[in-house]
């Protein structure tokens, strides 16, 4: 118990370190090397409080595929210093704030009720009808599959609205998201030896998570993290947004989603009521399509708008 | 322990806050709020944590909301950048100052 203590100590301060340095430091690429390294300690206290799925999810997205979105925009934005920040009454005022947030915050954290609300022992006892061994999985596929089927959705808004920041004569055209051919022999190199391994990491992410820790989320992160690796090294070129095949992946999960929860419907059980004795079926099938459809979305998300047409 | 990390959350918060303000660059700003944002998913896995019953280390609720959390914060980020990276192609700036208004 202390051992946990000492590391869980160690790891707070080590997080609010990193974070503070995020906040305060001065150099946009050393801020952003910070942001991946704060990424990754979340995802041990994630651990620590009994949440690998949560973990994974975030070591592979808000760490992983969120340093290549950040260092993509670094790259192009590196040299731009925006004017001087507020005065220093103007800082002294939002330290106030924000440490007065802060006191409030604690002191709730302090004050929570000393048996928490909880709604394990219903997930524990549904379980069983899921076919599930992973109750996260279950909550996410089974009991709030609505909130999990429109998450989809809100991820496909997010991308139809960073397509539409494309400019009228690339419309439609491929996003770009290489370095210069010359630079990167190392990366061709790295790209040829990761990308397989990483495929089949992301698949068995997403097969696990049905019993164990994973879910569609994180393996559909580490997919779309092998699909920018193979833009960047330049070994294929992003597809144009107006592809059918690519619009099949993005949308198909929630396709698969809708369907099978219309079915439902119609059956007379409800909406995205799965039947009996085929629940885990079921769900695995719409896995398979919400994990490709992640991983896509994802990836086409850091890519970016279409910056070359696509008759060039 | 649980309460120490929960502590460390609230600071996140804080934290993240403070550069959300303070800052003038838009990805810094951005940044920022993606911390501060950590921070209130930490806090509900903290009060995840403490639900733990059953057998599970945690409640897996908040877990899976936790989950989705992320996977729309970072498309809000990347929908934020293709913003930023836009404006800053039509402009050539990423300044957000309002030039009629003056600084305090």
């Amino acid at each position: 118990m202390s051992a946990d203590l000492i590391f869980g100590g160690f790891l707070a301060v080590f997080a609010l370190g990193v974070a503070a340095y995020v906040v305060m430091a001065r150099d946009l690429f050393a801020v952003i090397v910070g942001f991946v390294a704060y990424g990754l300690l979340l995802s041990l206290a994630w651990m620590v409080l009994s949440a690998p799925d949560v973990a994974m999810t975030e070591a592979a997205l808000g760490s992983g595929v969120m340093g290549a979105l950040l260092f993509g925009a670094c790259a192009k934005l590196r040299r731009t210093e925006a004017e001087e920040g507020p005065r220093l009454m103007g800082k002294c005022a939002a330290a106030l704030l924000c440490v007065g947030i802060t006191v409030a915050l604690v002191a709730v954290v302090i004050t929570l009720p000393e048996t928490a609300p909880t709604l394990a022992p219903e997930s524990q006892a549904s379980l069983g009808a899921t076919g599930l061994g992973n109750a996260v999985t279950a909550v996410l596929m089974v009991f709030r599959a609505l909130d999990t089927m429109l998450e989809k959705v809100v991820l496909l808004i997010a991308l139809v609205a960073v397509w539409s920041l494309a400019p009228n004569r690339v419309w439609g055209g491929h996003p770009v998201y290489e370095l210069p051919r010359e630079k990167n022999g190392p990366l061709i190199f790295l790209a040829r030896c990761i990308i397989p391994v990483g495929l089949v990491a992301g698949v068995y992410l997403f097969w696990v998570g049905a019993d164990d820790p994973g879910s569609a989320f994180a393996g559909g992160a580490i997919l779309s993290a092998m699909a920018l690796l193979a833009l960047l090294a330049g070994v294929r070129s992003a597809p144009a947004v107006s592809n059918f095949w690519l619009r099949f992946s993005l949308v198909v999960g929630v396709a698969v989603f809708l369907v099978i929860g219309l079915v439902g419907l119609a059956s007379g059980s409800g909406f995205l009521t799965y039947p009996e004795g085929l629940a885990k079926p079921v769900i695995v099938v719409i896995e398979v399509a919400m994990t490709l459809s992640i991983g896509v979305t994802m990836a086409m998300l850091v890519a970016g708008p279409p910056a070359r047409s696509s008759r060039s | 322990m649980i309460t120490i990390l929960g502590i460390s959350a609230a600071c996140l918060v804080g934290i993240g806050l403070y550069g959300l303000i303070v800052h003038p660059h838009p990805l810094r700003k951005l940044l920022a709020f993606n911390v501060a944002g950590n921070g209130i998913f930490l806090l509900f896995g903290v009060v995840a944590r403490r639900g733990a019953a059953a057998g599970m280390g945690g409640d897996p609720v908040p877990q899976a909301l936790v989950i989705t959390g992320i996977v729309v914060a970072f498309s809000a980020t990347a929908l934020g950048i293709a913003i930023l990276l836009r404006y800053f192609a039509e402009t050539g700036s990423v300044s957000l100052k309002d030039e009629k208004k003056s600084d305090w």
